[in-house]
């Protein structure tokens, strides 16, 4: 099979495993955990090869171009009357997120293996969801990628009213009319795009060479911009996600935060910035403002939640700010530091979320004042936890800081008062980062052990996989920052260069 | 990564040499970390001891070999700094044209191969120590790795060549150190010292980081070759910003890459996190206070000595710090009643002699490193002694020790002759090295640090002998009797050691043989290294070496030594009178202590100050309202819009009420309008 049918196999592949789990028979818990976890692993494999694949061989930009080139490229026409094209492909960027997305769903069925009841459903949305998010980060045409990032929205609702906690109707429904305000805002946008081409055309790479006109670039930018960042985390738009992500059952927190919501910061740089840079330049100093005040804003409501998942969801709010920061800066140590960023948080949230799963099902809490001393009755988990909150906190040799040093040194070479304000401050936000980490770490594994610590017992064997793996993401992007960067760059570039045209 | 190795005028060999120094702590730690340690924490302990061993071999050899190349080379100063190795870690620009990239190499210069030999050799003998201290404590297992990922963070931060690769491991030796001084995390007070200690210098390291941007962009490069240059600071040296608000982006560089050292060697008001970090075992007190950790600041301060040379006021700052903390921690460190309390205040006043040193000016910064290089074998031999104490009486507190000199006598011979060392009484080692900090003080002409560092030797006599007496001296538990009287409001409480269990007092062979060999080193190396350091420890850079031997020649007044030794032993005769044999301490009237003792037993109150800060304007001014505002602003808009939308809906349904009349009266309304407004015609 050619490399592009496979690609396109990633989301084909969750898809035709939803449709097969729904067959199977009710009550069935095992067999469809098997299913699910047997589709995942290979699509996990095959993203894998892709990327190999990648890594191996893949078009280069000249310099100098401003468009993007795409491996495993494939166009054919769906809707040719409006030229609505199924045009799929990846760049560096789009590959490494479909491994980030691949590697979560993966990890994220193999930390459900507790579930009991509805497990067919439960699997069932998460296959659909998944393949959304794997469709979307293919696509080229904007229209495709509407699609893909619509067919993710109904799952989520289903999953976080379903099988959550706490208040999870309402989480859920205010997730969905956030997000669907976003949508409204990306349709407005690509319509915009759409019928001020003068070409007709829903394809990103054509419409890159289009200089749209300023007053319309002035107003579909940030409408563009917006529906991503409500996505993406954006500070003030982000109060959907703390509710969403706690009340969300594991794996899907999981996902949400660590995949579904970079398809925001993803859409943001790929669309909205590459599409209309001089809409882009003039507005960026705003979302400048809303990153830094996120990144800040994030950290110290952070110090004041006594519930993990909420501790871990204002981390994202936090950590979100910082790839808007890194956008916002317009050069390419900034835009490298965004998706840099994006995957390290992709990973260590998966990981902090995972852990917080796991956590709760032993001791049936999630508050930190209610546990204490669980270090020593379950030291795998406690490591674990160290080191994703580590990273987290961006120490050296993990993923964090490889991405805020890229971010942090982008501001302070764009050379605006503003931006190098705004990296100050994101800098010493880092240091309230440290505060909520360690108060969570040392609040429930150290200590004396109390009553939630009693009867609980370290990982078992398919508890460990996704957490070694998610780890490992994160040492080996942490220490081997290096030939990932230099591949980012080159995908960086043509969008970059088409900044500055 | 492997790309562009530049080798010195070493060859092949040194490369491997470096590789290895590394390498081998790197792999004690995965080794014990990963397997052994859980496997067999006996087997673990002496696998650690042995790598060290191998790292402390090799770090001899680079040693020796770099002393041939200085005598080989005497006048040619930028021959003696060479980098063995080095690989590209990031590159912040396009491909290989970009200037600023962050580096991993390993850079041999004076310092750092003095620094990789002071390192090894103590972490060496404090694995060795620790075989005997851990012994009978369950989590040994955890515990060497951790020491040895400590030894190869702080390994790596010294011979970096390469700002980023500093700050790198200087965040590693940072965690590792906050891992090891919440190493009993079941303690509570452990806990919370882990993480004070951490979130401080995380303060102090955000600082650095936003300094090292600052200086890193504008100089045009990380690595020390050029930040070091005399290009890199007329680089800098220029003032942006507008209106009230300008900066030198030298003086606000260095400050900033300063802050991260001030808050590492914990300088006052960085200071609060030392003493607490007497929570971890006592190797790694004895790790943290002589080679790792505390001595980073200096050492990053001397590693960019020349930049910060060019930045007065930076190191004016230096000066001050350094020499408040000398004195400061000083006067405490006369009241506390915490063995391990009392040495650490001794090591923050010892830091401020090498800072304030440091900025003096190009003269003194020989004689800083020489101070360090002397503090860290007698003042690992002090906490490694202070270990068999605590573990032979089970208490951390003087007042329970006295009369251990019939107990454990060759502990008390090492202790002698390190306390003697620290003191600064000749000919033992820390005589020599901080008469040279006080020449340069007094040659450079900075007569207010240079009294500050007089007063300090006069104070550190008083309070080591002090401490000797009261632990070695009198009879067990004497002191005892006062315990209620003059330290009643200390903090220093000492706390049973969560490791002592009920055996006999006992000199154990792996304890004591690390002892007695850093008896040797605290006795004699000053004498022996002096000319050493003097002649071929100089600030990197061009230009300054000339300006260090100036300074050198005209330096040293000829009755310095004499008043310092004067001072020394009037400290030590004060301290006999009061805590000499069979004596409790200054009598005081009423027998209450005046304000001024309860001021310095509670450490100025610092500790309480923070703590105000930290819950009271942090939490309560600042992350609480910042909570509220989500919860009730932010938040609350959306519950705003969708109540509003909800009462629209309301609104509206009310008109959907079924009744045909009132959908008759609304038509006819709405046809009126449209005539009436719209010139619709009927």
């Amino acid at each position: 099979m050619s490399p592009s049918l496979l690609l396109t196999l990633t989301w084909v592949l969750p898809l035709v495993s939803a449709g097969i789990l729904m067959a199977f028979p009710a009550g069935s818990n095992q067999a469809v955990k098997r299913f699910a976890l047997a589709a995942n692993a290979a699509n996990l494999v095959l993203i894998t090869w892709l990327s190999v694949a990648f890594l191996q061989d893949h078009p280069h930009a000249p310099p100098g171009s401003t468009e993007s080139v795409l491996a495993f490229a494939a166009d054919y026409a769906w809707f040719p009357a409006w030229h609505i094209h199924y045009h799929v492909g990846v760049d560096a960027i789009s590959m490494s997120m479909m491994f980030l997305a691949g590697v979560v769903v993966f990890c994220g069925t193999l930390a459900s293996w507790g579930i009991g009841e509805r497990s067919k459903e439960f699997f069932v949305l998460l296959q659909i969801l998944a393949a959304g998010v794997f469709g979307s980060f293919i696509s080229f045409d904007l229209f495709a990628f509407f699609v893909f990032n619509e067919l993710t929205l109904i799952p989520t609702y289903l999953l976080i009213g379903m099988f959550g906690s706490g208040r999870k109707e309402f989480a859920a429904m205010k997730l969905n009319l956030m997000l669907m305000g976003g949508s409204a805002l990306i349709l407005l946008g690509i319509l915009g795009l759409y019928f001020e081409s003068g070409i007709r055309s829903f394809d990103i790479v054509e419409l890159s060479r289009i200089h749209f006109d300023k007053g319309f670039q002035m107003w579909a930018f940030p409408a563009l911009f917006l529906g991503f960042g409500i996505l993406g985390n954006l500070f003030p738009f982000h109060i959907w996600s703390p509710d969403g992500h706690a009340s969300a059952p594991t794996a899907i927190s999981m996902f949400l935060a660590g995949v579904h919501m970079k398809l925001g910061s993803y859409g943001c740089l790929r669309i909205a910035m590459y599409l209309l840079p001089e809409g882009c330049r003039p507005w960026m100093d705003v979302f400048m403002v809303l990153a830094a005040g996120g990144v800040v804003w994030g950290a110290f409501v952070a110090v004041k939640q006594k519930d993990l998942k909420y501790m871990n969801a204002y981390s994202s709010v936090s950590h979100c700010g910082l790839v808007f920061l890194g956008l916002a800066f317009l050069n390419l140590v900034g835009l490298r530091g965004a998706v840099m960023q994006m995957l390290a948080h992709g990973f260590i949230t998966a990981a902090v979320f995972c852990l917080i799963g796991m956590i709760y099902g032993r001791t049936h809490t999630r508050l930190i004042p209610e546990m204490s001393g669980l270090m020593a009755r379950m030291p795998f988990l406690a490591v674990s936890f160290i080191i994703a909150g580590f990273a987290a906190l961006g120490l050296p040799g993990l993923a964090g800081f490889a991405a805020e040093l890229n971010i942090f040194l982008g501001g302070f070479t764009a050379g605006s008062p503003l931006a190098t304000v705004c990296s100050a401050l994101a800098v010493l936000s880092i240091v309230v980062t440290a505060i909520y980490v360690l108060r969570a770490a040392n609040g429930i594994l150290h200590g004396p052990p109390n009553a939630a610590a009693a009867g609980v017992s370290d990982a078992t064997l398919i508890e460990k996989i996704p957490l070694v793996i998610l780890l490992a993401c994160i040492i080996a992007l942490g220490i081997f920052p290096g030939p990932i960067v230099a591949l980012l760059d080159e995908a960086l570039l043509p969008i970059l260069n088409n900044l500055n045209r | 990564m492997g790309d562009s190795t530049v080798i010195g005028p070493l060859g092949e060999n040194m490369g491997l040499i470096g590789y290895g120094i590394l390498a081998f702590p790197l792999l004690s730690f995965l080794i014990n970390g990963l397997w052994l340690g859980r496997k067999s924490p006996r087997a673990s302990a002496w696998t650690a001891a042995a790598l060290m061993g191998l790292t402390l071999a090799l770090a001899v050899l680079l040693a020796n070999a770099y002393r041939g190349i200085v005598l080989a080379n005497p006048g040619a100063f930028p021959a003696r700094a060479a980098l063995l190795w080095e690989h590209t870690w990031m590159s912040f620009g396009l491909g290989t044209d970009s200037v600023l990239a962050a580096k991993a190499g390993f850079l041999l210069d004076p310092i750092s191969v003095m620094m990789v030999f002071v390192i090894s050799c103590i972490s060496f003998l404090v694995h060795v120590y620790s075989i005997g201290y851990m012994h009978d404590d369950k989590s040994a297992g955890r515990f060497f790795p951790l020491l040895s990922f400590f030894t190869f963070a702080m390994l790596g931060m010294v011979v970096s060549g390469n700002l980023i690769q500093t700050f790198f491991f200087w965040e590693l030796v940072g965690v590792a150190s906050y891992l090891l001084i919440g190493f009993w995390y079941a303690k509570p007070s452990a806990v919370a010292a882990s993480k004070k200690a951490f979130i401080l210098t995380r303060l102090a390291d955000a600082f650095f980081l936003i300094g090292m941007l600052v200086v890193g962009i504008s100089a045009g490069g990380f690595g020390f070759d050029r930040l070091n240059s005399p290009e890199a600071a007329a680089a800098l040296n220029h003032t942006v910003g507008a209106g009230f608000l300008t900066f030198n982006l030298l003086t606000v560089g260095t400050l900033g890459i300063y802050m991260g050292a001030w808050g590492k060697s914990a300088m006052f008001p960085f200071h609060v996190w030392l003493p607490d970090a007497m929570e971890g075992p006592t190797p790694v007190s004895s790790l943290i206070h002589s080679a790792t950790m505390v001595v980073a600041g200096v050492f990053l301060t001397a590693r960019l000595f020349p930049l910060f040379s060019a930045a007065a006021h930076t190191l004016r700052v230096v000066e001050c710090t350094g020499a408040f903390t000398a004195v400061f921690a000083a006067a405490i460190a006369c009241t506390q009643t915490d063995l391990k309390r009392i040495l650490a205040f001794s090591t923050l006043s010892q830091l401020g002699l090498m800072m304030f040193a440091l900025g003096t000016g190009a003269g003194a910064y020989p004689a800083s490193m020489f101070h360090i290089f002397t503090h860290a074998f007698f003042k690992c031999l002090l906490f490694l002694s202070a270990g068999v104490v605590i573990h032979a009486i089970h208490s951390n507190d003087v007042r329970d020790a006295g009369g251990m000199r019939k107990a454990l006598p060759r502990t008390y011979w090492a202790t002698l002759i390190a306390v003697l060392a620290i003191s600064g009484i000749w000919p033992f080692s820390g005589f020599f090295s901080k008469e040279e900090i006080l020449h340069a003080a007094f040659a450079s002409g900075h007569y207010g640090a240079f009294l500050a560092g007089l007063c300090t030797s006069g104070l550190t006599a008083f309070y080591m002998s002090r401490y000797f007496f009261l632990v070695f001296h009198g009879t067990r538990g004497f002191h005892g009797a006062y315990a209620g009287s003059a330290a009643a409001g200390a903090a220093g409480h000492g706390g049973k050691d969560p490791d002592a269990h009920a055996h006999p007092v006992r000199e154990g062979l792996l304890m004591t043989l690390p002892i007695l060999i850093l008896a040797v080193p605290s006795a004699l190396i000053g004498y022996f290294s002096k000319g050493f350091f003097m002649r071929a420890v100089l600030p990197s850079g061009s230009g300054t070496a000339e300006a260090g031997g100036e300074a050198l020649a005209h330096g040293g007044a000829a009755w310095l030594p004499a008043v310092a030794t004067v001072l020394a032993l009037t400290g030590v005769a004060v301290s006999w009178y009061w805590y000499g044999m069979k004596k409790n301490g200054p009598a005081f009237p009423n027998g209450k202590a005046p304000a001024w003792y309860r001021i310095l037993s509670n450490k100025f109150y610092i500790d309480e100050l923070y703590l105000f800060l930290a819950k009271r304007v942090g939490a309560r001014l600042v992350a609480a309202p910042a909570a509220w505002v989500e919860r009730r602003i932010v938040n609350g808009a959306f519950d705003w819009v969708t109540g509003a939308i909800k009462r629209m809906a309301f609104v509206q349904s009310l008109a959907q009420s079924g009744q045909v009349q009132l959908y008759i009266a609304v038509a006819l309304l709405g046809l009126y309008l449209l005539s009436r407004f719209a010139g619709l015609a009927f």
